[in-house]
């Protein structure tokens, strides 16, 4: 285990147990899915068959939502601790950190998304277990690509004004690629159809969560900076 | 105002009436859609400026992040602002177009939708670089946006292709040969390199006044 | 000579915080900055731990351009200030594992508990540090810089929170760091506190050094007319 393999860890580790012991993030979280999944149910009204097709489209803007509020707070601890200083004069490759970061906000982000599938496939009755592996697969590749932008935002905005109006402002854009093809691959594989029929949205997203983790991993040290 | 600043103004406006004769004179009224399709010379080449706009925004957040010189900042910064602008009169120009040959003001098409969500990125730029008071806070954090962005043009682009397609298909940067007859090609010429020679000018010009601002606040 | 300033300077905009300001700091020696607040104590600290750019001058830091090359400078130093970087939903102990490891350094258990008995918060290693005091949290933050090891302390007013026992052990620790080899620059305006430990003391006042003496050439009262006639009797810059 290399010392940037060690120090990536530490974050992660640090991180856990800091939820865990909080439960702050976790616990709200979990309460905003349930209120959505109402919130999902009152707008679009009692017709069935309109939540049942809109329901791609729902789950990944629950996740974006969720992940709006989660990643949003990735540096919180950071901030509040005044721990900032601490990390920049850590020596070594910076990147660590953001990967370290990266790896729990995407634990957190995944252990959301499980949540909401479960809600989703009880409350709106609708059939997402047979399709779990393809289904699997998306959530897999479009947690990737906003965990990576998301962690690097928030690292960002976590020093500026009116932070929680930024952070989705500046994530948002960049995420409506991601979504258009994750939503279009899980419409396609709920709709019963093998994997491979979304071929190439999957390509696009490994692409993208590929790029955008490459930007991720080479611009933080800048973030961090002095 | 340099000289050669002063003297690009002069040549910007020069092409500019050039382009516009071109537009209105030389080019061909279009058959099926009329005349309001000689707005498509103002649309396409304002797009095209666009991007060259956020290419120059690449090219100064990386060179700053590389330097921490403000220069680099300066033109990502005026670049910025440029690209947002022209990227608004595409939409615009897109939409008003739209709305006789269309029927609608707007339309969820690849284009407009790849445009729009473009826009949406560079303002977020701007609104970062706006609210971050320390100057060589702000030019790191843009720069990292402005990589961030650019590296969301080609994804973005293909992602809304795929999802829609009731744009023309695109007949200039598109695979295909191009459709397009001679005339309607050369006033389309004209005027991109009308408009861009204009973009050119405002970012100079842009760039002067960003370093008498910044001269200003150190001196 | 672990730090070499010359003429460093620092300007937010049209405000300068330090002008002009040379120094040096020889290792195995401890340099007190004096000063009044906002004077630029802490300005100047948090440049030469590479956390500030300075706008003039230059700065070598144990051998290394610190301008050009902070990150070699970083792994040199250790800096205890007013932010402590103490995690509160951490225990003390699990605080010195992460920073330890994100140090680069041996985080073992054993070596961790050894640090807190150094700094005697033993008792509490396993208790979470959202019930210390700031003094508890300052020392967490001398036993993590005395865990890496560094050649340069930087110390940004370590008597707050000290009893007078407290003040007793840092000074002891202070001392063992310089006969080690180690160089310390401390920032405070304690008076008793940096008599005790200072081989050379500066002031600063308005962002500029007023004074820079060896310690020995000065007693207690001497100094003390000197920063009162440097700043006004409130303490501000006349």
């Amino acid at each position: 285990m290399t010392a940037y393999g060690r120090r990536a860890l530490v974050v992660l580790w640090k991180d856990l147990l800091t939820e865990r012991r909080s439960k702050e993030s976790l616990n709200a979280l979990f309460f905003f899915s349930l209120l959505l999944l109402f919130l999902f149910q009152f707008a679009l009204g009692p017709d069935r068959e309109r939540l049942q097709s809109a329901l791609p489209g729902l789950l990944w803007l629950g996740f974006v939502l969720a992940g709006l509020l989660g990643l949003g707070r990735s540096f919180i601890a950071e901030r509040d601790n005044d721990c900032w200083e601490g990390l920049l004069l850590t020596p070594g490759d910076k990147s660590a950190i953001y990967l370290g970061k990266l790896l729990a906000n995407f634990i957190l982000m995944t252990v959301v998304e499980v949540v909401l599938v479960f809600l989703f496939g009880v409350f709106y009755n609708v059939d997402l277990w047979s399709a779990l592996g393809p289904l699997t697969v998306v959530l897999f590749l479009g947690t990737v690509g906003l965990s990576a932008v998301g962690t690097l935002f928030a690292a960002m905005t976590a020093q500026v004004r009116a932070r929680e109006l930024l952070f989705p402002v500046l994530l948002l854009p960049v995420q409506v690629p991601l979504l258009l093809a994750t939503v279009s691959a899980t419409q396609i594989v709920l709709g019963g159809q093998p994997l491979a029929d979304a071929a190439a949205w999957l390509k696009l997203l490994v692409g993208a969560d590929i790029v955008y983790l490459v930007i991720g991993l080479l611009t933080f040290e800048f973030i961090l900076d002095a | 105002m340099r000289t050669s600043t002063r003297a690009l103004g002069w040549l910007a406006a020069l092409a500019l009436v050039i382009g516009l004769g071109a537009a209105f004179g030389y080019a061909p009224r279009e058959a099926v859609q009329g005349n309001v399709q000689r707005i498509m010379y103002l649309h396409v080449p304002s797009i095209l400026t666009a991007y060259l706009a956020f290419a120059l925004v690449l090219l100064g957040s990386i060179g700053y992040l590389a330097t921490r010189r403000a220069g680099w900042d300066r033109l990502a910064a005026s670049a910025g602002e440029l690209g947002v602008l022209f990227t608004g009169i595409t939409i615009v120009t897109g939409s008003i177009w739209g709305k006789p040959t269309w029927g609608t003001w707007w339309t969820w098409d690849a284009r407009l939708t790849s445009t729009a969500v473009l826009f949406l990125v560079y303002t977020g730029y701007l609104l970062l670089r706006g609210m971050v008071d320390e100057p060589e806070r702000r030019g790191r954090y843009a720069a990292v946006v402005g990589i961030v962005g650019a590296a969301n043009i080609p994804i973005v682009h293909f992602s809304v292709k795929w999802w829609r397609a009731l744009h023309q298909p695109s007949t200039i940067l598109g695979p295909e040969p191009s459709p397009i007859a001679a005339p309607i090609a050369a006033a389309l010429l004209v005027n991109w390199v009308a408009l861009t020679l204009l973009f050119v000018y405002f970012l100079a010009r842009r760039i002067e006044i960003a370093r008498l601002e910044d001269g200003a606040r150190d001196a | 000579m672990m730090i070499t300033a010359v003429g460093l300077g620092k300007s937010y905009g049209k405000t300068p915080v330090l002008d002009g300001v040379s120094l040096d700091v020889p290792a195995g020696s401890c340099l007190v900055l004096l000063g009044p607040n906002g004077a630029g104590k802490t300005t100047l600290l948090r440049i030469f731990a590479t956390l500030v750019r300075p706008t003039a001058g230059a700065l070598t830091v144990a051998g290394v351009d610190a301008l050009r090359d902070p990150e070699r400078v970083r792994a040199a130093i250790g800096m205890v200030a007013h932010g402590s970087y103490v995690y509160e939903d951490l225990t003390a102990l699990e605080n010195l594992r992460f920073w330890a490891t994100m140090g680069g350094q041996d985080a073992s258990e054993g070596r961790l508990r050894a640090a807190l008995a150094q700094v005697e918060l033993e008792a509490v290693a396993d208790e979470r540090a959202r019930t210390f005091s700031s003094g508890m949290k300052r020392r967490i933050g001398l036993a993590r810089v005395a865990l890496g090891r560094p050649r340069l302390l930087l110390l940004d007013e370590p008597f707050t929170g000290l009893d007078r026992q407290g003040r007793k052990w840092l000074s002891e620790f202070l001392l063992a760091f310089k006969s080690g080899g180690g160089a310390v620059v401390l920032a405070t305006h304690s008076f008793e506190g940096a008599l005790g430990v200072a081989d050379r003391i500066a002031i600063l006042t308005g962002g500029r050094l007023a004074l820079d003496q060896p310690a020995a050439e000065l007693s207690r009262e001497g100094l003390r007319r000197i920063y009162d006639d440097l700043t006004d009797s409130n303490g501000r810059t006349p």
